[in-house]
């Protein structure tokens, strides 16, 4: 072990910090024994942009409910979501029906257009490029349905303290209807992509297994513990917004496998199977969807005073597509901005995880196992491999990565 | 062990914790149009009594789930909140539990709860880094987010004089923000 230590220090290749074509760095420090991971270290915080001091020094919270859409591309509902769920509990503001259920119709939206680009990353991760193009060709249907209900197609900016900035109006209800009817024509179309085709399979059975007791041991959350057999979803357990009216049932993969494995082929299926959920949630919203005023507090001036003049605490809870994230909000009277703000973003307790699911696997496999978990910062550009025999170091950048793992696709299908 | 109302975990609290416990308390709000509950609970414990108030978690849910441990600068004091979810899995029956506990910021010690949960291990790196709370016995107390290059004894969260004020580019032509408010 000494002798290991020694001459890891001598071939390290540093590789430039940050892949300018990912959207998050993350280094995975993997020790390997020929082909085998022996170990994993995360490191963190090279992208660590003090999102929350902001809140707690410069923002008034209503800047800090567009910074907080800001801390992440694709769960740009679900942040805003939960800092107004944390900030409505402190302030004691309620929220129309209305707004209530035109929130989860955006949440869920959402899910469908997270869960599908997953879908495609997976499939790239494994050198399935067609089904890249195929599954990213359909969620243009809802990143356009989102455009057209909401304004735009990432930052949406429809939430506010105490309801939402658009309403849902009947004229828009037959294009809602018709994009929720191509999700449902395609599904079955996609269930045998992933679910039936050999290559997939292949590459996704046994492969980063996390077992149902880790995963409760190790806090994981979203499809990643459903998938391990963990019944948990907010949006079951402590219903939050309209949700309290639905009965959603949080989907483990032994619905359509009979069992509970935990691997990189039951995550899929949870997500497939979220997909057609989250449609099935839309429409229930839309029928059941209340009239009336959509904002408790219309005059901005008005709802700055009652938000600096409020003292409490808050926390808010949302299921976004990776898993639970949770936003904590302590706010004191006469002060402008958040007194305390703590974001959790799902990612950060997926990635304890991570350790636990690349043990004992191949090198080829790391990148679909890592991709699996949806992480946000999910580029495994910049993984350094240790060499537990020869204590070689060398670091191998994300293509290098990427053409292994399609080595390994086209050797299993031969 | 059987599923205890809110007000019969507070109780259970109360009882198993004697001197060790502060308060405790109930929060409810209805939601939505069929006015369904949402609770969560919050508790106050000293810090003597975090290691015994987190086992009795531990009973009373198998595999608590910790969300993740916040932290407040109060000034004189430095609060945390361990959140926690119980009972889920079930429709409407999760509770959140909120864990409080108050550190004077001449004493700014907490135990590990690692063994329990290893899942804690980054919220409390986190913790350890940004608001300089010493987590005793921490199998890995390395940083988790802030960069090596940073010096020690800098702490984000604070609002005293270890914040990280002092490191802060003023753009050209803007005034230094927190100077006049110090005053």
């Amino acid at each position: 072990m000494a002798v290991v230590e020694t001459e890891k220090a001598t071939y390290t290749i540093p590789v430039g910090p940050i892949h300018p074509a990912l959207k998050e760095p993350v280094q995975l420090m993997l020790e390997i024994e020929g082909e085998k991971v022996v170990d994993t270290d995360i490191l963190m915080g090279q992208v660590h942009r003090s999102i929350e001091w902001l809140g707690m020094n410069r923002n008034n919270p209503v800047q800090s409910l567009y910074v907080a859409e800001r801390i992440c591309g694709i769960c740009s509902t679900c942040h805003p979501f939960s800092l107004a769920m944390a900030v409505e509990q402190a302030a004691n503001i309620t929220v129309p029906d209305r707004a209530e259920y035109i929130r989860a119709i955006a949440a869920e939206m959402e899910r469908i257009h997270s869960h599908i680009l997953w879908a495609g990353v997976a499939a790239h991760e494994i050198g399935f490029d067609t089904v890249f193009y195929l599954t990213w060709r359909a969620r243009e249907e809802i990143m356009d349905l989102i455009e057209y209900v909401f304004g735009n197609r990432v930052t949406k900016a429809v939430l506010q303290f105490g309801g939402v900035r658009r309403d849902i109006t009947a004229e828009q209800l037959p294009r809602i209807r018709k994009s929720l009817d191509y999700y449902k024509s395609i599904f079955e179309h996609l269930r045998r992509i992933f679910l039936e085709d050999m290559t997939v399979q292949m590459r996704t059975r046994n492969v980063g297994i996390l077992g149902t007791e880790d995963a409760l041991k190790l806090l994981a959350v979203g499809p990643a513990a459903r998938a391990s057999g963990v019944r948990k979803d907010v949006r079951q357990d402590q219903p939050y917004s309209a949700y309290a009216d639905l009965n959603v049932k949080a989907i483990t993969p032994d619905i359509i496998t009979g069992t509970v494995v935990g691997d990189v082929y039951d995550r899929i299926i949870v997500r497939l199977l979220e997909i057609k959920q989250a449609v099935e949630i839309i429409e229930e919203c839309i029928d059941r969807m209340p009239e009336g005023p959509i904002m408790s507090e219309t005059k901005m001036p008005r709802l700055l005073k009652v938000l600096s003049d409020a003292a409490g605490e808050g926390v808010g809870r949302v299921e976004a597509p990776r898993g639970e994230d949770i936003h904590y909000v302590k706010l004191e009277a006469g002060q402008s901005t958040l007194a305390t703000w703590k974001v959790r973003a799902p990612t950060y307790v997926n990635l304890v995880c991570v350790p636990t699911i690349l043990k004992g696997m191949q090198i080829a496999d790391v990148p679909i196992a890592f991709a699996s978990l949806d992480p946000c910062m999910s580029c495994t550009n910049r993984v350094l491999i240790t060499d537990r025999a020869t204590g070689r170091r060398s670091a191998v950048g994300h293509e290098e990565l990427h053409r292994l793992s399609v080595e390994r696709t086209r050797e299993l299908q031969r | 062990m059987e599923k205890l109302t809110p007000q019969a975990i507070i109780d259970s609290f109360r009882w198993g914790l004697v001197v060790g416990f502060v308060t405790g308390s109930v929060y409810e709000r209805e939601i939505a149009v069929k006015k369904n509950k949402f609770r969560s609970l919050w508790v106050e414990v000293r810090r003597s009594a975090f290691r015994s108030a987190v086992e009795h978690i531990c009973q009373l849910q198998k595999y608590p789930h910790l969300a993740i441990i916040s932290s407040s600068d109060l000034g004189a004091e430095v609060e945390l909140i361990y959140h926690f979810t119980i009972y889920y899995g079930y429709h409407l029956e999760e509770l959140s539990l909120g864990l409080r506990v108050k550190l004077p910021k001449i004493d700014l010690r907490i135990p590990t709860v690692t063994d329990l949960i290893p899942g804690a291990i980054f919220t409390e790196r986190e913790t350890q880094e940004m608001m300089g709370v010493e987590v005793v016995g921490i199998p890995d107390g390395r940083r988790l987010f802030i960069a090596e290059d940073v010096p020690m004894g800098v702490y984000p969260w604070r609002k005293d004089e270890t914040g990280p004020e002092k490191f802060l580019r003023v753009l050209p032509g803007r005034k230094a923000k927190r100077e006049d408010k110090k005053g």
